[in-house]
């Protein structure tokens, strides 16, 4: 009883305080903004200024898309920080909006997630105009094949809402590419697609949000010696690092996909993470068979191995990731067969 | 002052709305939801497709000793027959539990909680955004034809909570489907 009284009041409260800081409700999921540019990303109806606040940022493990160029930002309320008591579940504000910009020579979409006054995230697609000149809501079921020259193959796909929570709700936050081990200070160099660790977007990591308050309780080891995947080599690292931004948000041991016992998602909490990754793929026959593949990963195969032969293929019903993505990350794939190639026969269990 | 007064008011009002909420008896008792996804999955037809047909005097019969085991393992199907070009487009195996279509070759799945062939595993959440989004698992790459999922996807949480007590209940049989087959023109096709 306590506790029900307890939601009660929290419940009341959040309320008041988000109609008091224009924070979204529930509610409010079909009402959409039709429009980008009243998103509260820009300052300026011309969409070329950044509104006071926003921050842009840039994942060490960036998610393929088909080669996109992609920017990134996050704002938070005014006042609020992000809560990391959890290290690999970070409690973001209510009102908390983030933005993905994609473009093939010229912008093509715009994501938009926003966490609501119930704590719930709802999710938005903005197709960019020909001229540049607008961004409109999609349809929420997306769009299939969009004509877009200069995308790979001349046809980009926009996602509806049921893909962007296949892939988002998956995962213990649906915030993919924010977190401690993606804005960790000591990035991989070698992690494909990623922006150079020397650049200001590259900046805005642990330390910075922690040092303008917007991060807090981060555990204080993590500021002091940065998350970093426990690999046994360079090549290893980075793998198992793209492995995380590509696949862990689905498979992983916490969200709905954790029945099929298949965890490639690293966790900053642990220095077990890598090794917990290797044991459910090393070896362990999968439920999906393909020609000259059975187990998950075989040690020094990689033609044997489904994850690889999956990861390489674009036939609907084989390919991973299954939403997306229309083209194989060749820079990846040779990542992926070097480090396969490079693992012991027999793996210690 | 005033104002803050009210709102304590208010919200202690709505916290024993929560609370009498919360006292309220559950939904669905385990026999009932057992005995409404029975009959769902009765009338529903999953028994169609799920459960294997087998030749009797009487004709093609559901073989109820591989109730909804899906596809059985032991009947590998050759490769599909190709169609003549016109309306005539799919084919089926005599079991009902394979189909070739434009979108390649289908095998009926395995709902019988057995937990390495079936839906053992499974959570109510698994099987209920699997219907709801028509992709393996609510996220994986999408369920085919013949399964009806634009018709189905409208059943309501509940009674797809009901479907899966009752699968769960049901007898466990150990039958790994295959997979499903991509159409034979983008077989060959990885890049």
């Amino acid at each position: 009883m306590p506790r029900a009284i307890l939601h009660g009041s929290l419940a009341l409260l959040w309320l008041a305080v988000g109609c008091a800081h224009g924070i979204a409700r529930a509610s409010e999921a079909t009402a959409l903004p039709e429009h980008l540019r009243d998103t509260g990303l820009y300052a300026d109806v011309s969409m070329s200024q950044l509104q006071p606040g926003v921050l842009p940022f840039s994942p060490q493990y960036p998610l393929w898309s088909d080669g996109a160029t992609k920017r990134r930002w996050i704002k938070l309320p005014a006042g609020t920080s992000i809560d990391a008591t959890q290290p690999d579940a970070w409690d973001f504000p209510r009102g908390t909006k983030l933005w993905k910009e994609f473009s093939h020579a010229g912008r093509v979409e715009t994501r938009f997630i926003e966490r609501v006054v119930d704590g719930s995230w709802r999710y938005a697609s903005y197709v960019w105009s020909a001229d540049g000149h607008d961004a409109v809501l999609a349809p929420a079921t997306g769009i299939r094949d969009l004509p877009v020259p200069s995308a790979p193959g001349a046809r980009y796909s926009i996602p509806g809402q049921d893909d962007c929570r296949a892939c988002h709700e998956g995962a213990p936050v649906p915030v993919l590419g924010f977190s401690a081990l993606q804005l960790s200070p000591d990035r991989d160099r070698q992690a494909p697609h990623a922006d150079a660790a020397d650049s200001a977007l590259s900046r805005m990591d642990l330390r910075t949000l922690a040092s303008r308050g917007l991060l807090v309780h981060l555990p204080s080891e993590l500021l002091v010696s940065p998350p970093r995947i426990a690999a046994a080599n360079p090549t290893e690292r980075a793998a198992l690092g793209y492995l995380h931004a590509n696949c862990g948000h689905c498979h992983n041991d916490e969200g709905p996909l954790a029945v099929l016992e298949m965890s490639l998602a690293q966790r900053v909490g642990t220095k077990e993470s890598a090794g917990s990754v290797l044991r459910s793929i090393a070896s362990v026959p999968g439920q999906f068979r393909m020609a000259g593949g059975t187990a998950r990963l075989a040690p020094g195969h990689p033609d044997a191995s489904v994850i690889a032969l999956r990861m390489r293929s674009r036939e609907p019903l084989q390919q991973m990731p299954p939403l997306g993505t229309s083209e194989v990350d060749f820079e990846a794939m040779s990542l992926i067969a070097r480090w396969i190639e490079s693992l012991p026969i027999h793996q210690p269990k | 002052m005033y104002s803050l007064k009210m709102f304590v008011r208010i919200a202690l009002v709505v916290a024993a709305s929560f609370a009498r909420a919360g006292e309220q008896p559950a939904p669905a008792a385990g026999s009932e939801a057992l005995a409404r996804g029975k009959y769902l999955v009765t009338v529903a037809g999953c028994n169609d497709c799920h459960t294997p047909l087998k030749m009797t005097p009487e004709g093609p019969r559901p073989d109820m000793d591989r109730m909804l085991s899906g596809h059985p393992e032991s009947l590998e199907m050759p490769p599909a027959p190709k169609m003549p070009e016109g309306p005539w487009q799919n084919a089926f195996a005599a079991t009902n539990t394979a189909w070739s279509g434009p979108w390649g070759v289908s095998f009926t799945a395995n709902l019988t909680p057995d937990r390495e062939t079936g839906l053992g595993k499974w959570t109510v959440r698994n099987f209920t955004e699997t219907i709801r989004t028509g992709r393996h698992l609510g996220r994986g790459r999408e369920i085919l034809p013949p399964m009806p999922i634009p018709m189905y996807k409208n059943f309501t949480d509940e009674d797809l909570a009901a479907i899966f007590t009752y699968l769960q209940s049901i007898p466990t049989v150990k039958n790994r489907v295959p997979d499903p087959r991509p159409p034979a023109a983008l077989a060959s096709v990885t890049k």
